[in-house]
């Protein structure tokens, strides 16, 4: 299974019905695929949806129904549509159960790292400022190493996207947690031991006494 | 309101206006308005806007035509001559958290000074703003946005100006109606009034000062 599959399918895991959902461009995106078709969650699109469903057969896109990206989707029975500021009131006020966002980088204490490289790429924050800042739960969807180099590190060098730490990281070698401000290896990906995930994270992980594969 | 052609409208915006375009990754954006203030070269323009959408679609043609001095937006990630054009210094780019811009809009449009919110506290945005302590938390004071023009797409307009949006087109669009001195605005239909049923107005006709019928 690729890299990507294995975040999303395992970040799938964590939703529960009725959860209210916003995924991130990129992995989280691919979250949706994995959700089996009994759960019942209601994912939301920042510019303006709840409801949103996946992307329609060719031919029936409508130039007034897209994700944030500007993707064409589709709307579920029951999805509902709000203009720009109730969408950042459902995100900042907590009414989110669930944002999963990509990153650029993850520090010890939880510290978030995904809008701008100084001096390379600055495409702005948009949303996610106010997703980590409000949602009740915050997992980051993203790749544990970059060419070569962690992800996971003991201090973000990036500018930070929140000062509330996240939640939960989930890479294509490891879940890893902060329950208790501790950076904390809580599962490895299949066929990864804990020795592999160890030597490619920088930042300095809590490995508890038992620590089980990810059922994905 | 006022029932003009698109040459009419946009022959009223000075070079060097700010002008709120609602939209959202060119989604909802008067594109027509746009098209107007291109071909008649309206320079200098101040530009509030979610995003920079793309090359060719949306504000992104204000940028394709050099027709910008500064951008209030969330996100240019999509747009590489907006990236290009403000590391040459060409132009200036406020960078606004989503949900930070589109209330400092409805701020200004609902006669509040600013609000304050959690988002940014401890990252670049917090700098050369105020900080304010309420029960414990710290908030950023952001100050509230308005402009001398906002460009505005509804899905239906009825012959008074009342306003209705289709889906993901709606976003920015009924907020910024409120945040302008002149409102001007492209419907993909206009329709007799009481079409729109009372109850599915989202933008009431008052606000309306330009609907675009030529």
């Amino acid at each position: 299974m690729d890299a990507q599959s294995i975040i999303a399918r395992r970040v799938a895991r964590e939703l529960r019905a009725g959860n209210l959902v916003n995924l991130g461009i990129g992995i989280p995106t691919l979250v949706a695929n994995f959700v089996p078709s009994e759960l019942k969650v209601f994912f939301q699109s920042e510019n303006g949806l709840i409801g949103t469903g996946p992307m329609p057969e060719q031919g029936m896109a409508h130039p007034h129904l897209t994700d944030a990206g500007g993707r064409p989707i589709s709307a579920l029975p029951g999805a509902c549509v709000f203009d720009s500021a109730m969408s950042f009131g459902l995100i900042r006020g907590g009414h989110v159960d669930i944002t999963v966002l990509g990153g650029l980088q993850v520090d010890a204490e939880g510290h978030l790292a995904n809008w701008m490289i100084p001096g390379k790429m600055v495409p702005g924050m948009g949303g996610a400022m106010d997703l980590v800042t409000g949602a009740k739960r915050v997992i980051v969807a993203m790749q544990h190493a970059a060419k070569g180099k962690s992800k996971i590190v003991q201090k973000c060098a990036l500018p930070l996207t929140s000062s509330r730490p996240v939640d939960l990281v989930v890479t294509d070698m490891a879940v890893i947690g902060f329950s208790g401000g501790t950076i904390t290896l809580l599962e490895t990906a299949p066929g990864v031991t804990v020795a592999e995930v160890m030597a490619v994270t920088e930042a300095e992980l809590f490995i508890p006494a038992n620590v089980p594969e990810m059922r994905i | 309101m006022k029932a003009v052609s698109v040459e009419e409208a946009v022959a009223r915006i000075p070079n060097g206006a700010t002008v709120m375009v609602g939209g959202f990754m060119g989604v909802g954006t008067p594109e027509r308005l746009l098209d107007e203030l291109v071909r008649q070269r309206k320079s200098e323009l101040s530009i509030i806007s979610n995003d920079a959408a793309v090359p060719g679609k949306g504000v992104g043609k204000l940028f394709d035509a050099a027709l910008v001095s500064t951008l209030t937006a969330s996100h240019i990630g999509l747009n590489p001559n907006v990236q290009k054009q403000m590391m040459a210094n060409k132009v200036a780019v406020n960078l606004v958290p989503q949900g930070t811009l589109v209330e400092r809009i409805r701020a200004g449009g609902c006669g509040l000074g600013g609000i304050l919110t959690p988002t940014g506290v401890g990252t670049l945005v917090e700098e050369g703003k105020r900080q304010i302590d309420i029960d414990g938390k710290n908030f950023l004071l952001e100050t509230a946005l308005r402009s001398d023009f906002a460009l505005i797409h509804a899905f239906l307009a009825d012959y008074l100006g009342n306003l209705a949006y289709a889906l993901t087109a709606r976003n920015f669009n009924p907020v910024m109606a409120m945040a302008a001195d002149t409102v001007i605005v492209t419907a993909e239909n206009i329709v007799p009034v009481c079409v729109i049923a009372p109850d599915h107005v989202v933008t009431p006709a008052p606000l309306v000062d330009y609907l675009i019928t030529g």
